[in-house]
């Protein structure tokens, strides 16, 4: 597909949740008067929470929020791709399977089991799953919750025809473009900033707390030396894993990183 | 009475709510004769994950399972393990909490009334509509809107999942600069939150009483927000930790959420139920203008719901603007925490109502197993209930289409949130 607007007049763009916590959808909700002035340069065909309801219409944009994670999830992954020039993911649980993947470590069947009396009524699948392990993904946009600037970008990107652009730098380079202190070096706190994707705004660090890994890997994350510094800085190995399986447990170098210390073949 | 009909009304996905429902309607012969709120969100089993996990790890995970009210989970978590450790928050963090929360009443009410509900009275499909007819309306709703998610960024550096709560007060603390415009912002803001509420109480809706319990956070001294016992409108008043004495869940094959009753009757929570229940602690000012506009409380029509969060919208703001009044950036902005084993119980008030939580800690601070019961959950029963009575007194035989619009108004006036109510699946046994 081309970036290109494949016909004149308004782009077709529709918003798809999947299982999610409604968080990134709400970035458009929560664009204030923007919304508005959006709403006129685009048209909105399908976007459950906001009121259209038409996911059968072809669109040239779909956000996609939320993993896969239901058998009917599977085919309506598949028919959203067939009706859609660009799909965009938007989000944690789109982007890596969101906090929800890590049931993917347990035994998805038995909590069913636990939790309700009447498991055969739950269609639940064993993995929670991103959009990109269905079908093409066109751009993915990292985060836990995307921020609406982010969101913004990608739409004027799309308007004016060009193609979005991503950020795989780590939280630490916004660090130091916003003048904050490290609270690594400074306080010795276990802060993810160093492996973790930039976009945020470094906020974590801002209240001179540890970043948390929201928003996923970055581009070349070394996360075997970050693991060893969290251990110089007194963390258990137990610790350690739980700092790479939060929000973007599935997220491969994050999974990775986990699996090493757990076989113990870190060192 | 016109002739006997069967019908069946089937609306696979409900707009205009948070997370993924469906409704099912049957009529035959003239009467109901099947009704369901179908929740099909897909679980994602939030309780399970939370255990073995660190507290300190708690606040950034529970806000995860709402977008929309992440602040409600992140406070009553943090309130239920601080009152388990013994960790006493000091002044300024305690009211700053209540600040805190105000900020997602109003980025969360006024989301509601403008985008999700508003739109149904007006005949209108969406917000974008309802602009063309209502700009001045629209937009004040989203200033208003937007001046909530600036309350939650000014504590949690965004409005969705913030990252300012810790246990013992917050990890940074606004400088005084942002608080006094913060202030401006709020004084100017109220005279909006006026109209506001006087705009929803013109809005023509359906005469619909019925008798139903409210159940709701009260405080001996405030409108309960982010703390206090449970009290019921039938006289209960019970400590959090008696919660399971008098409210059970139960599961239904048709739903991914549990549905919860009180005494075996199908109970309410959220606005409606919290101004039932606490109207006598609102401030002199607003209580003149509801006599003002003839708002009687309290009410058992739940079409005042729109109108509720609209007062809800003026009280957070009066007391966000009155808890900044005098603020002072404190030395530190929490207070040390020692973990404790136990189990932890905390309740608070979220935008749709009562949010209870309950997790067993061991001594290094982990969690061993939590429950969380939603406010979604707690009123799905009473939605069912209360589209059986609304839609007999609405009237089984107008067109479809009417039918339908009622039911998604009648759904709308809990403002359902799917999304958390799917999220809180735990360990259940059918009782």
């Amino acid at each position: 597909m081309s970036l290109q607007t494949a016909h004149p007049g308004k782009p077709r763009v529709a918003v798809h949740k999947f299982s999610s916590c409604d968080g990134c959808q709400l970035s458009f909700l929560n664009l204030g008067e923007a919304l508005l002035t959006l709403a006129e340069r685009i048209d909105l065909v399908h976007f459950a929470e906001a009121g259209p309801l038409d996911p059968d219409t072809g669109v040239d944009v779909a956000f996609v929020e939320g993993s896969v994670s239901t058998p009917e999830d599977l085919e309506r992954i598949q028919h959203i791709r067939a009706h859609s020039g660009l799909l965009i993911a938007i989000g944690a649980c789109a982007t890596s399977g969101g906090i929800q993947g890590l049931r993917n470590q347990a035994k998805g069947a038995e909590w069913v089991a636990q939790i309700y009396s009447h498991p055969e009524a739950i269609a639940s699948l064993e993995r929670s799953t991103p959009i990109s392990s269905h079908v093409k993904v066109d751009f993915e946009l990292w985060g836990c919750p995307v921020s609406g600037p982010q969101m913004l970008a990608v739409v004027n990107a799309r308007l004016l025809g060009v193609a979005p652009r991503d950020n795989v730098d780590k939280v630490c380079t916004e660090c130091k473009r916003q003048g904050y202190p490290c609270v690594m070096v400074t306080h010795g706190i276990a802060c993810m900033g160093q492996v973790t994707r930039a976009g945020c705004g470094a906020l974590c660090p801002s209240l001179g707390r540890d970043c948390y890994g929201c928003y996923g890997p970055a581009e070349n994350a070394n996360t075997d030396a970050l693991a060893m510094q969290f251990g110089h800085l007194g963390l258990t190995p137990e610790a350690i894993v739980r700092r790479f399986q939060s929000i973007n447990s599935q997220a491969p170098v994050f999974l990775a990183a986990a699996n090493k210390l757990r076989t113990g073949s870190h060192d | 009475m016109t002739e006997r009909r069967s019908v069946a009304i089937h609306v696979p996905v409900l707009a205009r709510v948070e997370g993924e429902g469906a409704l099912d309607l049957r009529i035959e012969d003239g009467d109901i004769a099947e009704l369901r709120l179908r929740i099909f969100e897909p679980p994602r089993f939030f309780e399970k994950f939370l255990e073995g996990r660190h507290y300190t790890e708690i606040p950034d995970m529970v806000a995860r399972i709402c977008g929309i009210c992440p602040v409600a989970y992140q406070v009553t978590a943090a309130q239920a393990l601080e009152d388990l450790f013994g960790v006493e928050l000091d002044p300024w963090a305690r009211a700053m909490r209540r600040v805190f929360y105000c900020g997602e009443w109003i980025q969360s009410h006024s989301l509601h009334i403008h985008l999700l509900a508003a739109p149904d009275f007006f005949g209108c499909g969406n917000a974008i509509e309802l602009a063309r007819i209502a700009p001045d309306e629209v937009r004040r709703g989203l200033r208003i809107q937007g001046l909530g998610n600036e309350l939650m960024d000014l504590f949690g550096a965004r409005s969705v999942h913030p990252v300012g709560v810790r246990i013992g007060g917050f990890h940074g603390a606004p400088s005084l600069a942002r608080i006094r415009d913060m202030r401006d912002k709020l004084r100017a803001a109220l005279p909006e939150a006026e109209a506001l509420i006087r705009w929803a109480a013109a809005i023509p809706v359906p005469q619909d009483d019925q008798v139903f319990v409210s159940v709701a956070t009260r405080h001996p001294t405030d409108y309960a927000i982010e703390r206090g016992d449970i009290g019921a409108s039938d006289g209960l008043r019970i400590g959090a930790d008696a919660f399971d004495a008098h409210f059970i869940e139960r599961h239904e094959p048709h739903s991914t959420a549990l549905f919860s009753t009180y005494h075996q009757q199908p109970y309410l929570v959220g606005p409606l139920a919290r101004l039932n229940l606490n109207h006598e602690y609102l401030p002199g000012a607003i209580r003149a203008l509801l006599a003002d506009i003839g708002f009687v409380l309290p009410s058992r029509n739940l079409f005042h719901s729109l109108l509720a969060r609209a007062v809800e919208i003026w009280l957070a703001l009066y007391e966000a603007l009155r808890l900044l009044d005098g603020y002072r950036v404190p030395d530190s902005p929490w207070v040390p925490a020692t973990p404790r084993a136990g189990v932890a119980i905390g309740c608070t008030e979220a935008p749709r109502g009562l949010l209870w939580h309950r997790y067993e800690m061991d001594d290094a601070g982990c969690v061993v197993n939590a429950r969380i019961v939603p406010p979604t959950s707690q009123n799905q029963a009473r939605i069912e209930e209360d589209l059986r009575l609304s839609l007999l007194n609405f009237g089984l035989d107008h067109p479809d289409d009417a039918l339908r619009l009622h039911c998604e108004k009648v759904i709308r006036n809990y403002d359902p949130c799917i999304s958390c109510a799917t999220h809180f699946l735990r360990l259940n046994v059918e009782r």
